[in-house]
């Protein structure tokens, strides 16, 4: 990699007490990620992933290693990462649009402004006739739609998504993947991506981080270079399926 | 109404039997009024009993009720922000609520007289403390992930307080207030059986004396009423003020914990 990465993850290790004794969960793990990378992690359920992205937002800490944002320590939360976390969070007292602007209405944006600029947003996300619904009147695939729209709006440089469209029909993920796709290349912004679902990441991704099952370590990172739109059907995309599948088999069940 | 339905069979059907009984077993008047001479002295004193007594008991009620919310909310959040505070007083406010505030009515006697201060304090004493401790509760109970979002966002302590710990204890709140409510017209109506120149409990201690039993059971059919429909006002208020809460269903609660 040329120039300073955007990301870098230090070998960072973590471990959580549970049953009298303590449960190994990171082992280590290093990776860089250049300014304006889109990079999968992949690996089996259980293994980390979701506490790994939790670091690298500074949500928890590690108990070994560090994060470097444009090469400085990463230490505080809520500077430069924005982070859609796996289950939705979303408020229950809030309405669906309330919940979409929170990011602009914590960063001081004026409320009319804030709603203008989601609003816009709403159509693609499917939303715009629930925009007074609460979270509570959605479905479960609607919800994980206005979690993701409401990360885009926190307008960070890094992005950090876990799994965000684990609960989504296969025409509204294939809808929202290239609206995810398009918005990565327009506004360059880099982008963390944790998917159980190969075939995404080699959709999406610039790179592919495999991990191993628990302790997570590095266990291959793949460099996608197909061009781009990419297509399942293409020879190079089976292959490179088929070399992903192989590399997470060797490290345990997949999740 | 279909589901109140049969509540009210049971209440007619009970009303007919107290009716008949204290007709054909004769039962003295002064021991056992029946209903329909409850009713009468209900009508017959109804105008001094709306227009007197319960607007003295309702007024000490009210303002007492709402009183002790605002000192509860202002306590409890107090509690909540300074752990110091909450670690000295906390289990205090617990303890006390094991006493029942209405043995403080003959101290309050001795310290205010027979006014309407030592009613409102009683009220205010009773109502406070389930509010408090409801607001301690409520706002110590946010969810950690959803903290944890919002400071992934740059939130603010302020913030985090306005958009995440207040809507969490709203709920905890009204239910503190529910309690509240049920004890404000108890303890105003205690608290004039001491010694006052008007109220509902002091118009029921004076009828016992001179054994009108059914005007006793009049300012009781009174106090109940009051009693349910302050009750009535929280939850309607809380249907109101929240009204997300209706679409939060069990089912949405643990899908969330497991994720
Ligand atoms: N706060 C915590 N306290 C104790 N153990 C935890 C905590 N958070 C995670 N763990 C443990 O760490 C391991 C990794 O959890 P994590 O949620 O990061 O996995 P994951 O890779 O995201 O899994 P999935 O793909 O199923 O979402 C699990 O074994 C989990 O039990
Ligand atoms: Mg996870």
């Amino acid at each position: 990699m040329i120039g300073l990465p955007r990301l870098r993850v230090h070998g960072v290790s973590k471990a959580f007490p549970y049953d009298g004794g303590s449960l190994l969960t990171l082992d280590g793990v290093s990776f860089d990620v250049a300014p304006e990378e889109f990079v999968a992690i992949i690996g089996p359920s259980g293994c980390g992933k979701s506490t790994l992205l939790e670091i690298i937002c500074g949500l928890q800490s590690a108990d070994a290693g560090w994060i470097e944002i444009d090469g400085r320590r990463a230490e505080s939360p809520g500077k430069q990462v924005a982070y859609m976390p796996q289950a939705d969070l979303l408020f229950p007292w809030r309405r669906t649009l309330d919940n979409i602007i929170l990011p602009q209405i914590v960063q001081g944006v004026p409320k009319k402004e804030a709603e203008a600029k989601a609003r816009k947003w709403l159509p693609l996300f499917g939303l715009e006739d629930f925009e007074r619904a609460y979270p509570g009147q959605l479905s479960g695939g609607m919800r994980q739609r206005a979690a993701l729209l409401r990360t885009f709006l926190t307008e960070r440089d890094i992005v950090a998504l876990d799994e965000p469209f684990g609960a989504l029909d296969s025409q509204t993920r294939r809808r929202l993947q290239e609206w995810l796709a398009g918005l990565h290349g327009e506004l360059g912004r880099t982008i963390l991506l944790v998917t159980h679902d190969v075939e995404e990441a080699i959709l999406l991704a610039d790179r592919v981080i495999v991990l191993s099952s628990r302790p997570a370590r590095v266990v291959e990172e793949i460099e996608v270079a197909l061009p781009r739109p990419r297509s399942p059907l293409a020879s190079a995309f089976v292959e490179l399926k088929g070399r992903i599948l192989g590399s997470l088999d060797r490290t345990g069940t997949m999740g | 109404m279909r589901q109140a339905a049969p509540v009210w069979v049971v209440v007619v059907a009970l009303l007919l039997i107290w009716e008949s009984a204290t007709r054909f077993l004769e039962i003295p008047r002064y021991l056992l009024p029946a209903p329909s001479a409850v009713a009468r002295a209900l009508v017959d004193s109804l105008d001094v009993l709306i227009r007197v007594h319960s607007r003295v008991t309702l007024l000490e009620a009210g303002v007492g009720l709402v009183t002790a919310v605002a000192l509860g909310i202002a306590v409890g959040s107090l509690l909540h922000l300074v752990p110091l505070l909450r670690r000295a007083f906390y289990p205090l406010i617990i303890i006390s609520q094991t006493i029942p505030s209405i043995v403080l009515v003959p101290l309050l006697v001795i310290w205010f007289g027979y006014g309407m201060l030592p009613k409102l304090l009683i009220v205010v004493i009773a109502c406070f403390f389930p509010i408090a401790v409801a607001v301690v509760d409520g706002l110590g109970s946010a969810d950690a992930a959803r903290l944890k979002l919002l400071r992934s966002m740059g939130a603010s302590p302020w913030q985090e307080f306005i958009l995440v710990k207040l809507p969490t204890a709203l709920p905890s709140l009204f239910t503190g207030l529910r309690v509240a409510a049920t004890y404000a017209v108890m303890a105003a109506v205690i608290g004039e059986w001491m010694g006052a120149d008007a109220g509902l409990g002091m118009y029921i201690v004076r009828s016992a004396h001179s054994f009108r039993t059914e005007q006793v059971f009049a300012g009781i059919v009174l106090i109940s009423l009051y009693s349910v429909l302050l009750f009535k006002i929280v939850d309607w208020a809380r249907h109101v003020i929240l009204p997300w809460e209706r679409y939060v269903t069990e089912q949405q609660a643990t899908r969330e914990q497991k994720t």
